[in-house]
């Protein structure tokens, strides 16, 4: 009886103070500034642009610029979804992905989705060049200038033991997003090397920050364009050059890696809809220079992707002119 | 009773006749391997290169692409997952349109933070304790203090939904699972095939199939979060005791009655358990639901993972860690709260409980409608935003680590890889594969059963069809490495923390983060500290699995009764003898259980190995998932990791029962 009086007290008090503060603090009512979201009539002619948005930092920086753009200048809606590549041309299938904006090669999915199944289109280059290889971190190619040849490498083959090469040179690869032809390679080239897989983008970095500030030996699997180069300028070992058809045969490939045209792919749908979002995204192009800075100014200074799109869209407007539709 | 009892002696004293010499015969068993390895090094090891593909799997990639083709001519399955989908999708969206997403026109959600608080307070105090909503406050509050409450609330919308509905499938299949035996025996197979699969093995497809978004995540996390359920309500009807259920049933219960009025009631506690052990298995998929695009904490950890950015990360897996927290000691609050009721009868009258409630809804109502009208309880301010503090001081402590400790680390590293994980590895990948094979069957025979063999030769000539047989003994080698040291430091701590109440309230908190913070977000310290190497693999599931291994050593330490303590104390046994020949063989359920589960717990962290240098099956299920082509690899590379999940389970299983009877020999049977 006692505790349910106190507890009727207690409950009556709380009531009470919580009305007085319900008087007391007059603060500003939801909805009482009209939001300012939408963006008037022209975003009827635009409608909603799906983009995929793949886990690096690059293509985000693309993404980014290209949402900027048309939530800006051509009012549509933009619905960004964090996909992994394959997922992604998945919704080219199911209607869910109007958009990815930089994709490195994947002929195995152009095949599926562009020729038989017929649901996705190439939109063209992005303007930057993909560029695939073998790199040491800068003090290694100070300290032994030579070792930019592959014909130098079992020279240095010693330096690159770890616990992992089994008494051999390890050859770090990594991102799994990547077929890669360093097993065949290492084998054509009769290199005294042992392929070891670090497995993720985040292996290789960290990999490569170790070893230039503990200056140890490195030798690994790495790309371009990638934010971590503005951190830190990784030096090309030069593998025999790369010429056209060397690579046909995965298993006796003994040249380097081929440049990659990083391009666009829409949904079919996308394409025949007419909207403006898809000139923008067909017309989109731009330099890796241009890409390494949007990427820099969301790795590096932390912005968001918006802050860094309205910056360099702020410092480019003639590019962004040439992308928008004419009419 | 008389049979069993007769059969358990007869096979115990064959047992002991036999033990001695079983002793001898796998030491030759393992010396004959030496020896076979040293003549036969490298020979029918079954290599296959990081890209290459066996048949089989080029006809599991053909297989997969039919499934995709399939979805849109079969009409039947086209529509009946699309109900499913459309159902999750709006569960989903309706929780986050409540709590976490600007719905209904407003340009916030339905209940602010403050509602939300204010709830989630009256619902701990309400069914858990005073403590456990003072807990619940300050968890919800610092959400928003670390500048994340719209990402926690659709961690929160997210994980909730998933958990109801796990729980809506679970109980049910649970409470069958616990009346029917052959049910039973049917569901246990498929509930292990559930936890051990690689998430990233079906997490691709799903979105085929539930399009992307909620809806493919909320089956992503249901898949990992409905196995607790089912097996920890199953065990809680089958505890109720025999002695119960026949005198419900000698006063003429029907089977429906002694359900809802003996079984229910008794295995209500248990329950609770299994409604706890969803919620943690349904978290910590956060991050990985996060790669289809799943709402929440674990954008942000993938996002940070990206630009190798540790601060950002950690301050989200922290807010995950939290949320672990607060929901853990809730219903671990509302589960002792039940037992208590159950015991000592309702602990208020009627009258007070009713009034009880209406004063804190009151309260709850106020603050929600509060959050509903005005901005400030709507939106965390965010000049209390005290995040970038604790970004830079992890970033600190990240860089700070990698750069004074590398030299130990990888002396450690090192000392570890070359003196114990190479020499077995080699002996696993190095011998022919039949050696290894008659090898694993051989010591299966004399340290399990005959029943264990069998399996284990079944699981391992599986291997060998998959075609991933060196990448599976590459995997072995470093579960059991993982496992062993799991088990050191399980026991270690794990007999401190039984043993001592202040090192179980020190380590606790230390435990369940190791627990719950994604992997993801240590990944790159770790990384720098061990490089992309094996041991980095091992690392990151002992710290995932020795939590587990711990808490269940100390739990069967604190089970040994007080008085077999005393009486050894008084008999002038020291501290080390009590623990080594008193608490430790006392506790020896608990201990097997820890080895099982972390075992179970290691092979988990196999992918996540995968990322960070373990190369082996853990990287072919990466692959796969990111590479069109390789996707019959990863499936392959999964169902792998599930069978060595089964055969060690397995053999682990056969050991322990052995142990026992062997224990248990001249002792007279209950």
């Amino acid at each position: 009886m006692m505790n349910s009086r106190s507890g009727r007290i207690r409950a009556l008090v709380l009531v009470t103070g919580m009305g007085l503060l319900l008087n007391a603090c007059a603060g500003a009512k939801v909805g009482e500034t009209p939001a300012a979201a939408g963006g008037g009539g022209s975003a009827k002619a635009c409608g909603t642009l799906n983009l995929a948005i793949n886990p690096w930092v690059g293509y985000e920086a693309n993404a980014a610029v290209i949402a900027h753009v048309a939530e800006k200048n051509l009012g549509c809606k933009v619905v960004k979804k964090d996909l992994k590549e394959e997922v992604a041309w998945q919704g080219f299938g199911t209607g869910e992905v109007d958009a990815i904006v930089e994709n490195w090669g994947h002929a195995d999915l152009k095949k599926k989705y562009i020729e038989d199944q017929k649901v996705a289109v190439d939109a063209g280059p992005t303007g930057n060049k993909g560029t695939i290889g073998w790199y040491v971190p800068p003090w290694m190619a100070e300290k032994y200038p030579d070792i930019t040849d592959w014909k130098n490498l079992n020279k240095y083959a010693d330096l690159f033991k770890t616990s992992e090469s089994g008494g051999k040179g390890q050859l770090l690869d990594g991102d799994p997003s990547y077929v890669t032809n360093d097993e065949a390679l290492v084998k054509n080239l009769k290199l005294n090397y042992k392929v070891v897989t670090g497995g993720s983008e985040a292996a290789l970095i960290t990999s490569f920050r170790q070893a230039e500030a503990q200056k140890k030996p490195l030798l690994a699997y790495f790309y371009d364009p990638q934010w971590f180069w503005a951190e830190m300028k990784l030096v090309r070992v030069n593998l025999p050059a790369y010429t056209e058809g060397c690579d046909a045969d995965p298993a006796k490939v003994a040249c380097d890696y081929p440049p990659y045209v990083l391009d666009k792919i829409v949904s079919k749908k996308f394409a025949d809809s007419g909207s403006p979002a898809f000139q923008l995204v067909k017309n989109f192009t731009w330099t890796n220079d241009d890409q390494n800075l949007v990427a820099k100014y969301i790795s590096e200074d932390k912005m968001t992707a918006d802050e860094a799109a309205a910056k360099w869209v702020a410092g480019n407007p003639d590019k962004v002119k040439a992308w928008l539709p004419k009419s | 009773m008389a049979p069993v009892t007769g059969q358990a002696t007869s096979a115990v004293t064959a047992v002991t006749t036999r033990l001695r010499g079983r002793k001898y015969l796998l030491l030759a068993v393992l010396a004959l391997w030496v020896l076979g390895w040293a003549l036969l090094n490298g020979r029918d090891t079954l290599q296959l290169g990081g890209a290459e593909l066996t048949p089989l799997h080029s006809t599991l990639n053909e297989a997969m692409d039919a499934i995709d083709d399939g979805r849109n001519s079969n009409p039947f399955f086209l529509y009946f997952v699309n109900y499913i989908r459309l159902f999750l999708d709006q569960a989903v969206t309706l929780v986050q349109a409540l709590i976490s997403q600007p719905s209904f026109g407003r340009p916030v959600p339905v209940l602010g933070w403050l509602g939300v608080t204010g709830l989630a307070t009256a619902i701990a105090l309400l069914y858990g304790n005073r403590k456990s909503a003072l807990l619940t406050a300050a968890g919800l509050i610092s959400f928003g203090l670390l500048g994340l409450w719209e990402e926690s609330m659709d961690t929160l919308a997210l994980t909730l939904t998933a958990v109801a509905l796990s729980l809506a499938v679970g109980i049910p299949l649970g409470v069958w699972a616990g009346m029917s035996n052959r049910f039973h025996r049917l569901v246990t197979p498929v509930l292990d095939f559930m936890q051990t699969m690689p998430t990233f093995v079906y997490l691709a497809p799903l979105t085929l199939f539930f399009l992307i978004g909620p809806a493919s995540a909320t089956v992503a996390t249901m898949i990992y979060a409905v196995p607790p359920a089912i097996r920890i309500t199953a065990h809680g009807i089958r505890q109720v005791s025999p002695d119960t259920l026949e005198a419900g049933a000698s006063l003429g219960a029907t089977t429906a009655q002694s359900l809802r009025l003996v079984r229910l009631p008794m295995a209500k506690q248990t329950i609770i358990v299994g409604v706890n052990q969803t919620i943690m298995a349904a978290l910590s998929m956060a991050t990985i639901a996060a790669l289809i695009d799943a709402p929440g904490l674990g954008k942000t950890v993938l996002k940070a993972l990206q630009t190798l950015d540790v601060g950002t990360a950690f301050n989200a897996g922290l807010a995950i860690v939290i949320m672990a927290v607060v929901l853990d000691r809730v219903t671990s609050a509302a589960s002792r709260r039940v037992e208590a009721e159950r015991r000592a009868g309702r602990l208020l009258t009627p009258g007070a409980r009713r009034l009880q409630v209406t004063g804190v809804l009151g309260v709850a109502a106020v603050l929600g409608y509060l959050s509903y009208t005005y901005v400030w309880a709507a939106e965390f301010p965010v000049q209390a935003n005290v995040g970038p503090y604790v970004r830079r001081a992890a970033d600190g402590a990240s860089a700070w680590a990698q750069d004074s400790l590398v030299g130990f680390t990888d002396a450690v590293k090192n000392l570890l890889t070359n003196g114990l994980l190479n020499p077995f590895e080699s002996l696993l990948t190095g011998s022919p594969w039949w050696l290894v094979f008659a090898v694993i069957v051989a010591v299966a025979l004399l340290v399990g059963s005959a029943r264990a063999a069998l399996a284990t030769a079944v699981g391992l000539a599986a291997l060998v069809l998959l075609g991933l047989w060196q990448d599976s003994m590459v995997t072995l080698a470093s579960t059991l490495v993982a496992t062993i040291l799991v088990m050191i430091l399980g026991v270690v701590l794990g007999v401190w923390m039984g043993r001592n109440d202040r090192a179980d309230t020190v380590l606790r908190p230390v435990l369940d983060a190791g627990q719950t913070m994604p992997a993801f977000v240590y990944l790159v310290p770790i990384l720098g500290l061990f490089g992309p190497t094996r041991f980095t693999a091992i690392i990151a599931a002992v710290v995932f699995a020795a939590p587990v291994a711990i808490k269940l050593v100390a739990e069967g330490i604190r089970r040994v009764s007080p008085t077999t303590v005393e009486a050894a104390t008084s008999a002038g046994a020291s501290t080390w003898q009590l623990i080594s020949k008193v608490q430790l063989p006392m506790a020896r359920s608990g201990v097997t259980l820890a080895a099982s589960q972390g075992l179970i717990y290691v092979l988990s962290m196999v992918v996540v190995g995968g990322l960070v240098g373990a190369g082996a099956l853990g990287y072919d299920v990466v692959a796969g998932f990111s590479q069109h082509q390789l996707r019959g690899k990863g499936l392959a590379a999964g169902l792998a990791i599930v069978v060595l999940g089964i055969v060690l389970d397995r053999i682990m299983r056969a050991a322990t029962e052995r142990a026992d009877a062997a224990a248990h020999r001249g002792q007279p049977h209950k």
